[in-house]
């Protein structure tokens, strides 16, 4: 007897599956196919993108695509629209649908709140008519020592649970996504201790603000050291267990799916991390929630490394996104076998870490990160 | 796997902190998790909430002792509160389906007839003693009759005192009223949760684990399931966010939340019904860090709280926490009756509080087939009593 909203948001959960986060605004895809040595065109986004929504077989490990506004619309080479190519898979469509990153006003240099909110009801309509049948709001929040403060906090949660609560009043499941960012060299216990702060808050407003839980996944970054920590990175069994600790304190069992985002993990360490986090939710116990992954990074750069080389080796490119979602999707089984040299990525150890993710003092608009 | 019993205080606050990042890090409330007690608290807890026991509640002020009492024609006199405490805690094997029990300040001091203290003969049983530290319900300004909780004040003073005499555990009852218009308000249900999470941070920091209660009361009135369900959720989400802020520790804390019933002038709700309504709330409200809801009986029979905590294991075997009781009157109410102040009848009484605290272990666990021990009986109410409890 669940709801709509809640058959949609455990189907996008269903074990062993996952979301591809492949909403990256045009600024920010620009950036990744330029460093690639590609150029940013309308038609070339496309065809990226093309590549992994027609990749045979994605449906047994993809349960939902986000896309940026443009995509949303875009069709196949041969003219057949994504929404389309997508739903015979089974994979639904999402929607990206904040509008970016500002400074917020009494805030610290460097705390954003998201914009969007205006003339959001009438966009979610029209996207639901478009065929999404889900959406995602990306808030960011930077840690130092003081930070975050409470204002960015509050006000970002707030937004999360306001634009949660319009998705769902035009029938589309939220995605509440309060990225703690990757960026800074605080400690894996104090990122831990900020994951409590921000989700708690974020679960407060949703409260507030009457979101059905049921229909509602939560996109957090996994417990992990700063970029620049003393210390460098920590072991799979550490993230784990900080992992499952702090949200076992703070998302309620309604919740049916926490779809981890990478981050600037590197693709090889967020199927680790993902595989760690699920075997120490098995070994704990009372872990309620799907653990899985809406994953940008970790599931295309090894893809785009070998497209830009050469755009005719499709079927390669989408084999190797096929084996990267296999074993994200063994990951969130807590079946993923470690062994060196099964992970399908090609980049070794080169960090995806990415200084853009957040706030540098960008104008407002389409460039500002997404 | 069989829980065991910290008998032992935690020493040492340097080896806690020695664990602890040497970063200077300025943050929100994180007291608690520096805490010498943190790691106590949470096995405390854990054993309380283990699977197949549950809480014997004890903790009648003086005054409403008193009433219970004279009900059964014994006078209030301290030994006869006494007498009635000895009867229940040294009931022959009380420990296999009750892991704690909560007391009241002057019954935490008392002894047995043959000069044992109750907290160790508790203790012997394999039941953690605890200690209601609220003092009592004092009106909100309106004209709702709505209420507040005290005893803040001084509370750590007491919770050491406590602690040293062997309490391992505490309980706070907050109370917000539902069912008539404007009720509960904003001011009711924010000073509610205030009060609990201040008291819940007091408790953890002395070294006893705090059981929360937020009791949004069975009341007259005709209002729905539903409506119960709606405030249940607002009230326990608060206290959440508030406990959240001020640094408790989940994982050493108990909940001891009321089942989602409708008004007392509303039909009674079929076991079912108050299973899926209450398993709905409690998962929207509470993070499974908490180790147990201990559902409190409020007024309900005591077959009725029975079978309301069988339907609710039945409709969520898998739970992330433990959902169980932490009965007063559903353990005692018979009990007492059976007692009635006469030695003659010890033994009887103390056959049936054995009778009623095995059905409602078996009901934790999903495995109780009946017959209910005191069935058909009927709800046992009593009014809210203000004014304080320090008495």
């Amino acid at each position: 007897m669940a709801s709509p909203l809640a058959q949609i948001a455990a189907q996008l959960a269903a074990p062993g599956k996952g979301l591809l986060a492949s909403d990256e605004s045009t600024g920010t895809i620009g950036k990744r196919l330029e460093k690639a040595g590609l150029p940013n065109t309308e038609d070339i986004r496309r065809s990226y993108r093309e590549l992994y929504y027609t990749t045979p077989g994605m449906g047994q490990y993809i349960s939902g695509v986000i896309m940026f506004k443009e995509t949303l619309y875009q069709s196949t080479k041969a003219g057949r629209p994504f929404v389309e190519v997508l739903a015979e898979q089974g994979i639904l469509a999402g929607i990206k649908v904040d509008e970016g990153l500002e400074p917020l006003a009494g805030a610290a240099d460097g705390e954003t709140h998201t914009k969007g909110l205006e003339g959001l009801e009438a966009n979610c309509r029209e996207y639901a008519r478009a065929g999404a049948k889900f959406a995602k709001w990306r808030a960011t929040l930077k840690v130092t020592d003081t930070l975050p403060s409470a204002l960015a906090v509050e006000r970002n949660a707030d937004e999360l649970a306001q634009y949660a609560r319009i998705c769902q009043n035009c029938g589309l499941v939220p995605v509440v996504e309060p990225e703690i960012l990757i960026d800074g060299n605080h400690s894996q216990e104090r990122f831990g201790q900020v994951t409590e702060q921000v989700i708690g808050a974020t679960v407060a407003a949703l409260w507030r603000h009457g979101v059905e839980l049921e229909g509602c996944l939560l996109k957090p970054q996994m417990v992990i050291p700063g970029a620049d920590a003393e210390g460098g990175k920590v072991s799979a069994a550490d993230v784990a267990r900080c992992t499952v600790a702090a949200l076992r304190r703070v998302v309620p069992p309604a919740i049916p799916g926490i779809m981890f985002l990478s981050g600037g993990q590197t693709e090889e360490e967020a199927t680790i991390n993902l595989d760690a986090v699920n075997r120490e939710a098995q070994a704990v116990g009372r872990c309620p929630w799907v653990l899985s992954f809406s994953f940008g990074r970790a599931l295309q750069a090894s893809v785009l490394k070998l497209w830009s080389s050469d755009q005719t080796r499709v079927a390669e490119a989408q084999q190797l996104a096929l084996a990267l979602a296999r074993v994200n999707s063994e990951a969130a089984l807590g079946n993923y076998n470690a062994s060196s040299g099964s992970h399908p990525s090609t980049l070794g150890t080169a960090t995806l870490h990415e200084t853009f993710r957040g706030w540098n003092g960008q104008p407002a608009g389409n460039g500002a990160a997404q | 796997m069989q829980a065991k019993m910290q008998t032992r205080a935690v020493s040492g606050r340097a080896a806690a902190r020695s664990r602890v990042s040497t970063t200077k890090v300025v943050c929100r409330a994180l007291n608690s998790m520096e805490s010498p007690y943190a790691e106590e608290l949470k096995k405390t807890a854990a054993y309380i909430s283990q699977k197949g026991k549950g809480i014997l509640a004890s903790d009648e002020s003086n005054a409403t002792t008193g009433k219970r009492l004279e009900s059964v024609g014994v006078e209030n006199t301290e030994d006869n509160r006494r007498a009635w405490r000895e009867l229940l805690y040294t009931a022959p094997g009380l420990g296999q389906y009750i892991s704690g029990a909560i007391m009241f300040e002057e019954t935490l001091y008392q002894k047995a007839r043959d000069g044992r203290q109750f907290v160790d003969i508790l203790l012997a049983q394999g039941i953690y003693p605890g200690i209601k530290v609220d003092t009592g319900l004092q009106i909100l300004p309106g004209d709702k009759g709505e209420t507040t909780t005290q005893g803040l004040d001084g509370l750590a003073d007491r919770c050491k005192a406590y602690r040293k005499q062997g309490a391992r555990f505490a309980k706070w009852r907050a109370v917000v009223k539902i069912g008539e218009a404007g009720c509960p308000s904003t001011t009711a249900v924010l000073e509610n949760a205030h009060g609990l999470a201040r008291y819940a941070q007091i408790c953890q920091e002395n070294g006893l684990v705090p059981i929360v209660e937020p009791e949004v009361t069975l009341g007259p009135g005709d209002y729905s399931i539903e409506e119960t369900a709606f405030w249940s959720e607002r009230v326990y989400s608060h206290t959440m966010r508030l406990l959240n802020e001020y640094g408790v520790v989940l994982e050493g804390i108990l909940l001891k939340p009321n089942m989602c019933l409708p008004g007392l002038d509303a039909p009674v709700a079929s076991p079912q019904l108050v299973a899926e309504v209450t398993t709905r709330t409690m998962m929207r409200s509470i993070p499974p860090a908490v180790p147990g809801i201990h559902f409190l009986s409020g007024g309900m029979s005591e077959e009725e709280s029975t079978l309301n905590l069988q339907a609710l294991n039945e409709a969520c075997p898998n739970a992330p926490w433990a959902l169980t009781f932490s009965y007063g009157r559903a353990l005692q109410s018979s009990t007492l009756k059976t007692w009635a102040g006469k030695e003659s009848n010890w033994a009887a009484a103390q056959d049936i509080l054995l009778k009623l605290a095995k059905a409602n272990s078996e009901a934790s666990t999903g495995s109780f087939k009946g017959p209910h021990p005191v069935p058909g009986g009927g709800r046992i109410l009593q009014a809210l009593r203000t004014g304080g409890a320090g008495k």
